[in-house]
């Protein structure tokens, strides 16, 4: 039954073993007063380290707190995902349309955190 | 997905959220990127027609912004307003035939001499939004919070409404070649306001033309004084709020706007009617929440963004490039549990992301909300009000309200006060104040040297000397003005003019209480004609 199921993967084109293996560049961005837990900075480019498993937002969301939070991590995120009242885009769509916390990150995606809360 | 504990690997919970084939509801064609209302998915173009026609419709459909009426704009540089400019820029600039006609101009607040700014840091936000305010060729005024505390006693009248006897007209139509005809004259009362209060408006024109900065350091360390002698954060916000209502209300009258355009949304809405319960806001939430709030009479306050969830807002300014500034305030990085507001913001937007209902149902409510009209409309204008923030006093309950029980619980649980003047029966009550004036002579009264005696020579013109200071303030403020003024440590570091604004009305009323034998009552009238 697991083998009739399709894997939703952008850009499918490329083989398994290779997506898995390469180190994923990202851009990432801060808006709307979520930068302020980033020393300011609104725009990030990262590259994450390889790993056997390919990136998904979740880890994403790990490393950002273990890497680039320089501050109140509790402001940004909350358990497993991000605080509620933050708003994600990845490539200018909306993360709940792409699977929210499973979407599988590609090279050179853009990530955007935007905060619609009153105190940034 | 159809037993309870069996175990899948990752890859295949991709599957359960259609996401690349998951088209537009509108058009059907266009792939979507934006969910609205957690079902909804719309395509760019979609969404930017449906932003686009909400913003008109809400004007539409309350009809009371006239053709060539001029509105402010409060564009505080976030998200909301700075979309509600961009909405504006867009109906105004638009060649369609039903073009918005009005006329805007733009107000921004610099309240960083609240929240503790640089004065660096205060120059480069107001210069970044100053830019953005230039880009839409629109009059603006930038106004600093520190000029709140010279406003003239005068911003505290409730003025009489420019536009009561309009909307009462038959039609919409019918209003609108009315106001055109009495725009003609400047209205009496604008006029009167405009040369009383000239003098006062004169360092906001001297920001206007681009001097240098009218904000003297003296100015900015009263105001982080008055700030600082409030306990609580939840009292800071709510007197922050108040005295912005007071700037934008004196701009307003200044410059002869009639119209004020706020930029809520939705979200925020929600969380402002929420947490004005908890603040004990409850008598005023149709004013605080609803589309137009018209507590002040001559200027008008409306929201055309309520309609408009903080997601909606965040990804078309993201999308369509509206530029925005982000300014820290006084809740910034705060924790949840550090004010009333931020508790319930956060509480909101907690059940939100579960419950994604949460917030279109708190503002479905708030639309169903309406003020009861007090049986006295005009006979006693001032001294219904609440001195802060205008709404009707809700403390003048009966005998046996709720407020009065909470009233006897906190004197039976307060120590017994120093001074003749603390007497059980006065305190919360509008009652005379006890006679220890001199006898015969003049009057004589002064506070800790703030307020003098008015010189004259009848007896109850003016309060006694005893009264503290917390209690002359406290009947003339509704409920939740009064809490905000008891989280204060002192009450005389508050802005002169409303020391003096609460001394006149005090002064009225006690007059008025001598002299009400010989007053004829609106409603014997009535009766007897």
């Amino acid at each position: 039954m697991t083998a009739s199921l399709p894997v939703l993967v952008r850009g499918s084109d490329s083989d398994v073993s290779n997506k898995m293996a390469a180190p994923i560049a990202l851009h990432l961005e801060f808006g709307g007063g979520a930068e302020l837990l980033f020393d300011g900075v609104k725009e990030h480019h990262v590259i994450l380290p390889d790993q056997s498993e390919p990136w998904d937002m979740k880890q994403l969301l790990v490393w950002i707190r273990a890497n680039l939070l320089k501050e109140r991590p509790e402001l940004f995120v909350q358990g497993d995902t991000v605080r509620p009242g933050i708003l994600v885009l990845i490539n200018d769509a909306d993360w709940e349309l792409m699977g929210e916390l499973r979407y599988e990150l590609q090279d050179q995606d853009n990530v955007v955190f935007i905060s619609t809360l009153h105190g940034g | 997905m159809c037993q309870v504990d069996e175990e899948y690997n990752g890859q295949l919970e991709h599957v359960a959220t259609p996401s690349v084939s998951k088209k537009c509801v509108k058009c059907k064609e266009s792939t979507a990127v934006l969910i609205i209302r957690a079902v909804d998915a719309f395509c760019r173009c979609c969404f930017k027609e449906y932003f686009i026609h909400k913003f008109r419709a809400m004007l539409g459909k309350n009809r009371i912004i006239f053709p060539g009426e001029k509105v402010l704009l409060a564009v505080s540089g976030g998200p909301a307003s700075s979309s509600m400019l961009s909405q504006v820029k867009e109906g105004l600039s638009r060649d369609a035939p039903k073009k918005l006609r009005f006329v805007p101009g733009i107000i921004h607040i610099d309240e960083g001499g609240a929240s503790g700014q640089s004065m660096e840091d205060r120059r480069r936000a107001v210069a970044q939004v100053e830019s953005v305010l230039r880009s839409s060729n629109y009059p603006y005024h930038i106004v600093y919070l520190e000029q709140a505390l010279n406003l003239p006693s005068s911003v505290l009248e409730v003025g009489s409404s420019a536009t009561e006897k309009l909307q009462t007209g038959p039609s919409y139509k019918a209003a609108v070649d009315q106001f055109i005809q009495t725009n003609q004259n400047l209205h009496p009362d604008l006029f009167l306001e405009n040369a009383w209060s000239h003098l006062s408006s004169l360092s906001m024109q001297e920001v206007q033309n681009g001097l240098s900065n009218p904000i003297t350091p003296e100015n900015t360390q009263a105001l982080q004084r008055l700030f600082a002698s409030v306990r609580t954060l939840t009292a800071k916000e709510d007197l922050l709020q108040t005295l912005r209502q007071h700037l934008i209300l004196h701009t307003a009258r200044t410059e002869g706007y009639t119209k004020v355009m706020m930029g809520d949304s939705c979200s925020r809405l929600a969380i402002k009617l929420l947490s004005n319960i908890s603040l004990g806001r409850g008598a005023s939430l149709a004013m605080d929440t609803g589309f137009s709030d018209s507590r002040y009479g001559d200027v008008v306050i409306v929201r055309p963004m309520r309609d408009y969830s903080s997601k909606e807002i965040a990804y078309y300014n993201r999308m369509f490039d509206v530029p925005s500034v982000f300014i820290p305030g006084l809740d910034t990085k705060a924790q949840d549990k550090a004010s009333i507001q931020r508790l319930t913001e956060s509480f909101v937007n907690k059940l939100q992301t579960d419950f994604p209902a949460t917030v279109s149902t708190i503002y479905r409510t708030s639309e169903k909300l309406h003020t009861a009209c007090p049986p006295q409309n005009t006979n006693s204008p001032t001294f219904d009000k609440c001195l802060m923030c205008a709404c009707s006093l809700d403390t003048n309950a009966e005998e046996f309200s709720a407020f009065k029980a909470t009233l006897i619980s906190e004197q039976l649980s307060q120590r017994r006060g120093p001074g003749p003047g603390l007497s059980l029966g006065t305190a919360g009550a509008p009652g005379p104040p006890p006679a220890s004036f001199t006898g015969q002579g003049q009057c004589r009264s002064s506070d800790e040297g703030q307020r003098q005696g008015c010189g004259s020579r009848e007896p109850g013109c003016c309060l006694s000397a005893e009264m503290p200071a917390t209690l002359d303030l406290k009947s003339l403020l509704c409920y939740s003005c009064r809490l905000t003024i008891k989280d204060m440590t002192a009450v005389d570091i508050l802005p002169q003019y409303i020391l003096a604004e609460a001394e006149r009305k005090k002064r009225r009323s006690h007059m008025r209480k001598e002299i009400s034998e010989f007053l004829l009552e609106e409603e014997d009238e009535a009766k007897t004609s």
